[in-house]
């Protein structure tokens, strides 16, 4: 986001000669007492941690501390990198994004389309009432009423497919049957609060434009096709491409309220590992590495990204 | 924006025919998806145990009673897990606008040298951070480690919400109405509490609300930080020891053996834990929609 753009034209250059900056303290000082404190907040919460990235090229041992203990180089990124549950972990970060990001993504595109076209505005408000709900809960309880709802044994879906004569799926407890189910509760979680913003584009489109595409003979789907779609584009891009910057985070919360014993295929994604190197094993530096590489990848995604939404005209995210 | 606006011209005027019959028969079951699972949980969490084990439990209780609510209220360890949860949320959202505030103030102000530095050093850290092992052992250099502060603290400050209320300052309070306050000789603090705070109500109400629902459902550096004091699990954390993991037993299990199926029990603590969100959301989720506008829209 551009920092600072939109306040150039107050009043400052009315008072505008260089000055010292022990000037500015004297007549601001107030500000700068008021900013110390997040400044000190964030210094110490958010770029103290950074300086422990380090121990990823140490060989970080808890007795010897951060300070004695000894320097590898890479050599722990050598050794994380020969680990076949690394590569899985790589894989199944990048799969489970990118499934999510089809299924996630386009869901909320469509539901708005249909939003957007009821008349009735008492008929929206509700649903959408309903539909934002999901959005609202901890990925625990989703997790847990997900359970409630898809086990095998007692889940009132499992239920309903038998009393019409089905067999019972393992949805939970079944590598494949997992990551559908995985990618449906994200749907189900996030389907009503994406509308949110392509809404709010829609209701920005000019009413003429429509009554233009009446005038003309076009019917509904026409006017959706080619009034709505083209008129929310932009929009789409901007999230897609912020969507793709994100591809290499995965949600421990969600993939840890999800997963269970009986499926370990796709669960070992990166935040994953680094939990069980790092906080259960006590391999730091090994989780450390991991969780640079994931922050390196990520940045570098999110900069490409950027660049690529300028590309295409867009205004960036940066 | 509200959560509820149409669009002000509907773009399609006339009666409702065939297709708009099946539209809204497609919203319908979006939202009956979204609505169903929690009428089967709360169902089953007023059913009778006999009636959850034959199955026979779909969208209205069977066999009704509040055994299971009763269990839960006496059960010591829950209830003070919630009491935890609200502790917790209360200081992180209180702390969390303090710091919101004090950065995104002065930030908004033309004047104050040095902005675009600082601005870039709060943003920074949206965009890198140092993971979760650093942020681990940072709390854990602290000394914060299974007390509440290792939950307040290390969230308390988020550059997306800091973002909301710089713009919000920047561009919804009058420049002259502060000069006019400058020229009375009020200072900074003086107009910080007297006019812009009294101003921003309602995105201070909104930023709050994202702090206080965020704090209420992470549950991730609970798992990290709360280790071993177990009287300091938030609700969240509780549920998933109980629920997900079902590592961790009801209390007065151990003295009703006769409990065979914990499903039901299972249900309630899950309607237990959903109960707060659900009470405030509907006054709640138009705030939301204004915030989430707000961080969309780009300077």
């Amino acid at each position: 986001m551009k920092v600072g753009s939109a306040s150039k034209t107050n009043y400052a250059p009315l008072l505008e000669k260089k000055q010292g900056i022990g000037y500015y303290l004297r007549r601001d000082w107030q500000l700068y007492l008021l900013v110390l404190f997040p400044l000190a907040f964030v210094i110490v919460f958010k770029y103290l941690p950074m300086t422990g990235l380090v121990i990823a090229f140490k060989d970080y041992k808890i007795a010897r501390g951060f300070w004695g203990s000894e320097w590898v180089g890479f050599e722990v990124f050598r050794d994380l990198f020969s680990k076949p549950d690394f590569a899985r972990a790589v894989r199944n970060t990048l799969l489970l994004n990118v499934l999510d990001l089809c299924f996630s993504f386009t869901m909320p595109i469509v539901l708005a389309l249909l939003l957007n076209e009821v008349k009735s505005v008492k008929f929206k408000r509700v649903n959408q009432t309903l539909l934002y709900l999901p959005h609202f809960l901890s990925w625990v309880i989703i997790g847990a009423i997900a359970y409630q709802l898809l086990s095998e044994g007692g889940g009132v879906v499992n239920n309903l497919i038998e009393l019409m004569g089905g067999n019972r799926i393992r949805f939970l407890q079944e590598d494949n049957n997992w990551l559908i189910s995985y990618l449906a509760i994200g749907v189900w979680q996030s389907m009503g609060w994406g509308t949110i913003i392509y809404l709010a584009a829609m209701s920005g489109i000019n009413p003429e434009m429509y009554e233009a595409a009446t005038v003309d003979g076009a019917g509904r789907w026409r006017k959706v096709w080619s009034i709505t779609v083209p008129s929310i584009r932009a929009t789409i891009v901007t999230l897609l491409i912020m969507a793709l910057g994100k591809v290499m985070d995965g949600s421990f919360e969600r993939i840890y309220s999800l997963q269970n014993k009986a499926t370990t295929e796709f669960t070992t994604t990166i935040p994953v590992l680094v939990y069980r190197w790092g906080i259960e094993s006590g391999n730091f530096s090994r989780a450390t590495a991991i969780g640079l590489f994931q922050s390196v990848i990520g940045i570098i995604l999110v900069i490409m990204a950027d660049r690529v939404a300028k590309k295409l005209g867009e205004d960036g995210i940066l | 924006m509200k959560a509820t606006t149409g669009n002000p011209a509907a773009p399609h005027k006339g009666r409702i025919d065939i297709w708009e019959l099946l539209i809204r028969l497609v919203i319908i079951i979006a939202s009956l998806v979204c609505l169903l699972p929690f009428i089967h949980v709360v169902s089953k969490s007023l059913s009778s145990d006999s009636f959850v084990i034959a199955n026979k439990v779909f969208l209205w209780p069977q066999g009704f009673t509040i055994e299971a609510y009763k269990k839960i209220f006496a059960d010591a360890s829950i209830l003070r897990s919630l009491y935890i949860s609200v502790i917790v949320t209360v200081l992180f959202t209180i702390l969390g606008m303090i710091l919101t505030i004090c950065a995104a103030y002065p930030l908004s102000r033309a004047q104050f040298k040095g902005r675009r530095v600082i601005t870039f050093i709060f943003l920074f850290t949206m965009y890198f951070s140092g993971g979760i092992i650093p942020d681990y052992m940072n709390i854990n250099n602290l000394g914060l480690m299974d007390t509440i502060w290792s939950l307040v603290l290390p969230l308390s400050f988020s550059a997306f919400n800091l973002l909301i209320m710089k713009t919000s300052l920047t561009s919804g309070i009058p420049v002259s109405l502060e000069e006019s306050a400058r020229i009375d000789g009020a200072g900074h603090f003086r107009i910080l509490f007297s006019i812009v705070l009294p101003l921003s109500k309602p995105i201070m109400a909104t930023l709050s609300l994202f702090y206080a629902v965020g704090r209420w459902n992470a549950y991730q550096d609970a798992l990290f930080y709360i280790k071993h004091e177990t009287s300091l699990r938030p609700l969240q954390l509780k549920l998933y020891y109980l629920v997900i993991q079902a590592s961790e037993s009801f209390q007065l299990e151990a003295t009703q053996v006769q409990l065979s199926n914990p499903e039901v029990l299972k249900a309630s603590v899950v309607v237990f834990a959903t109960l707060p969100i659900v009470c405030v959301y509907p006054f709640v989720q138009k705030y939301f929609v204004q915030g989430v506008m707000l961080g969309a829209v780009k300077e």
